[in-house]
């Protein structure tokens, strides 16, 4: 149990009625970039600063590098680094400035503060601007900053609260990069919460998808996706037409179509078939394309294109939270 | 004039010298740092000298020192000229000069106690009312409490350095009246007088640390700096104008008739006193008066019994402090208040990023 550095159990947080978090497990291991996944107001942040000791557990404990939150925040405070959701820095500071005060509350001695500052800024790409006061930095900057601010105490821990929010799409490439080098070279552990899915598949070790206060699956993406998707690792898309000719979609009505539904479902292999507005969407338990473009051809409808799919995130995600309906009653 | 110019050219040189010490100290420092185990300063220390510099950067600030520079000159200038006429032969403050420079007026401009007590207030909730929701508003809140620091250090250290930057200034500030008063009257103060100054200087910071603790407890309640600010400025408002204006209504209410026997008189004269006196101001304004002047004796009603066989004369520092002890003891108690309930409030919170 000494590999988990952080560990989560019964942790719950309850606002009055409401349970923002709702006995939450979570244990991860050392070393390991984990992506805390779920749409706004899930309880991430609210879980965050619980392990940091900023709001107190209603029930259940937290441990962080083996020490109590609740009890000793400061110990943990010493060993993680925490980037909040919109970070702030003293407007009328410069870059630099905010660094070295940071690394003064850590007790790091003075130079060694500045030769920390100096290599993080170099790091971040934010040394020639180190000078400018930060109400002049951009958005990226202010989060590049931030990753500089928590990783100038040198921890064993990050943690960073919806890191790429309002960053343009190059920017948090590069952003997670550099994320992603940080946590191998210098082997911390990264805790990151995002709705971002495909922000979190770039870089993330593992997965934990986390609504309405519990955390309802965890793992790495194809262990998720193995999870959520048993039976069915294919989903294969059909593009049809009315005919050859007629480019318009036919109408799920029409009996064509009902007759090519019936046929494929008795097709070997399709487990499910959907049809909605001129495209087929057919769940497989091996890839049956072929099967499936013969039997569109020869039901005498136009194929405009056939894609077949493996699950990513994105799948994922809609299956937990734009169809959470469907997977509670399947579940 | 030219006395002037020379004592300017030697606080010059004292200015100087006293740099030079400092980097000698810093130098000296560095070098048992680099002797020793390389030990930095501790977290509040480094909080106390952040805000410290931040005040004293801020446009705030140099707006509030302008305006009580004004103040110390006005005032000084106004007692200066009316220097003479205060002095008169029956008075019993007679022979303290020197304290004349903090109290004598010619009806044009307040006296300096009086300004202060005027100025206090709005110094005292300017440095204090955007303490803990402005840095909130910017984000900064959380990231610092996330470093390995106690959660009071930060509200605590936010006192303290406005608190060493109100006392740099008032004590500043006084002994700036007090020379400046001694070069143009030409009689030092005994050392009695001074002592009377310093205590007053004294009250002065207390009298502002109670509403420097009223602001930050409004700055902790408060989400929006501006009605932090506006709430502390109402509470203000409130004790200086309008719980007069009650005060007066419920003496009416209470007033015994003419009839009544002398002791009733006493009393409701010292219930309405004691009511007065839950306005802070009014404490300081009692505490400055009493030590201002020293001839003030008591701050209640006296008897015939009392007052019969006492001669008008001053009363030595001690007594005076003597009187005024329950004016510092109730100060003191309304500031601790204040910071109680901010501190209470502030550790139970929970810090959200904005």
């Amino acid at each position: 149990m000494s590999e988990n550095i952080i560990a989560l159990t019964g942790l719950t947080k309850a606002y009055g009625s409401l349970k923002a978090v709702d006995g939450l497990n979570l244990y991860i291991k050392k070393g390991e970039v984990f992506g805390l996944l779920g749409p706004n107001g899930a309880g991430k942040s609210t879980t965050i600063l619980m392990m940091l000791g900023l709001t107190e557990p209603t029930a259940g404990s937290v441990a962080v590098c083996g020490i109590d939150s609740t009890k000793h925040p400061i110990e943990v405070k010493r060993r993680v680094g925490y980037l909040p959701d919109e970070v702030g820095f003293y407007e009328n500071r410069s870059g630099l400035e905010n660094l070295l005060y940071t690394a003064r509350l850590n007790r790091v001695p003075a130079e060694e503060a500045a030769v920390r500052a100096t290599r993080l800024l170099q790091r971040v790409g934010l040394y020639d601007v180190k000078d400018k006061k930060t109400r002049t930095y951009s958005r990226g900057m202010r989060q590049r900053l931030g990753l500089a601010d928590v990783l100038i105490k040198q921890p064993e821990v990050i943690i960073l609260d919806e890191p790429t929010l309002g960053i343009d799409p190059t920017g948090v490439r590069e952003f997670l990069d550099l994320i992603v080098q940080l946590s191998r070279e210098e082997k911390i552990t990264v805790l990151l919460s995002s709705h971002h899915l495909h922000q979190v598949q770039q870089v993330c070790d593992r997965v934990g998808i986390f609504v309405g206060g519990k955390l309802l699956a965890e793992g790495d993406i194809p262990t998720l996706s193995g999870i959520l998707f048993e039976g069915e690792p294919y989903t294969i898309e059909a593009g049809v037409a009315v005919s050859v000719a007629d480019p318009s979609k036919p109408d799920s009505t029409s009996p064509l179509i009902v007759h090519l539904q019936q046929q494929l479902v008795e097709t070997k292999g399709v487990r499910s078939v959907l049809y909605d507005n001129g495209l087929f969407r057919i769940g497989c338990t091996h890839d049956a394309a072929s099967l499936i473009a013969s039997a569109i051809v020869g039901a005498g409808l136009g194929l405009t294109h056939l894609s077949r799919k493996a699950y990513g995130l994105d799948d994922i995600y809609n299956r937990y939270f734009e169809g959470s309906t469907s997977y509670e009653q399947a579940s | 004039m030219n006395k002037l110019l020379n004592t300017i050219t030697s606080l010059k040189q004292q200015l100087r010298v006293a740099h030079l010490r400092h980097n000698l100290t810093v130098i000296a420092g560095r070098g048992a740092q680099e002797g020793g185990k390389a030990e930095a300063p501790h977290p509040f220390r480094v909080i106390v000298d952040k805000e410290i510099t931040d005040h004293v950067r801020s446009w705030r600030f140099i707006i509030l020192l302008s305006l009580i520079l004004l103040t110390c000159f006005g005032s000084l200038y106004i007692s200066i000229s009316n220097f003479s006429k205060a002095i008169k032969p029956d008075d019993p403050d007679g022979a303290f000069f020197f304290l004349k420079l903090f109290t004598a007026s010619d009806g044009t401009m307040p006296p300096f106690h009086v300004l202060m007590g005027f100025l206090g207030p709005l110094l005292g909730i300017s440095l204090g009312f955007d303490a803990i929701n402005s840095e909130q508003h910017s984000g900064t809140l959380s990231r610092i409490l996330s470093q390995p620091i106690h959660r009071d250090y930060l509200i605590n250290a936010k006192f303290a350095a406005s608190l060493t930057v109100i006392s740099v200034l008032f004590f500043a500030l006084g002994f700036l009246v007090m020379g400046l008063g001694l070069i143009i009257i030409g009689i030092p103060p005994t050392p009695g007088e001074f002592m009377r100054v310093v205590f007053f200087i004294l009250l002065n910071i207390l009298h502002v640390a109670f509403w420097l603790n009223l602001s930050i407890l409004f700055s902790v309640l408060l989400r929006q700096p501006a009605t932090s600010a506006l709430a502390a400025i109402a509470v203000w408002l409130f004790f200086s104008i309008f719980y007069q204006l009650i005060i007066k209504l419920i003496a009416q209410a209470f007033m015994p008739s003419q009839m009544a026997p002398p002791e009733a008189v006493i009393k409701y004269q010292e219930l309405i006193l004691n009511l007065l006196r839950i306005v802070p101001t009014q404490l300081y304004s009692d505490a400055t008066v009493t030590l201002l002047m020293p001839s003030v004796r008591s701050l209640g009603p006296l008897t015939m019994e009392q007052v019969y066989g006492a001669i008008p004369s001053p009363l030595p520092l001690s007594q005076s402090l003597l009187i005024v002890w329950p004016q510092l003891t109730g100060l003191i108690a309304a500031t601790v208040l204040c910071f109680a309930i901010s501190y209470y409030s502030f550790m139970r919170r929970e810090i959200r990023s904005r």
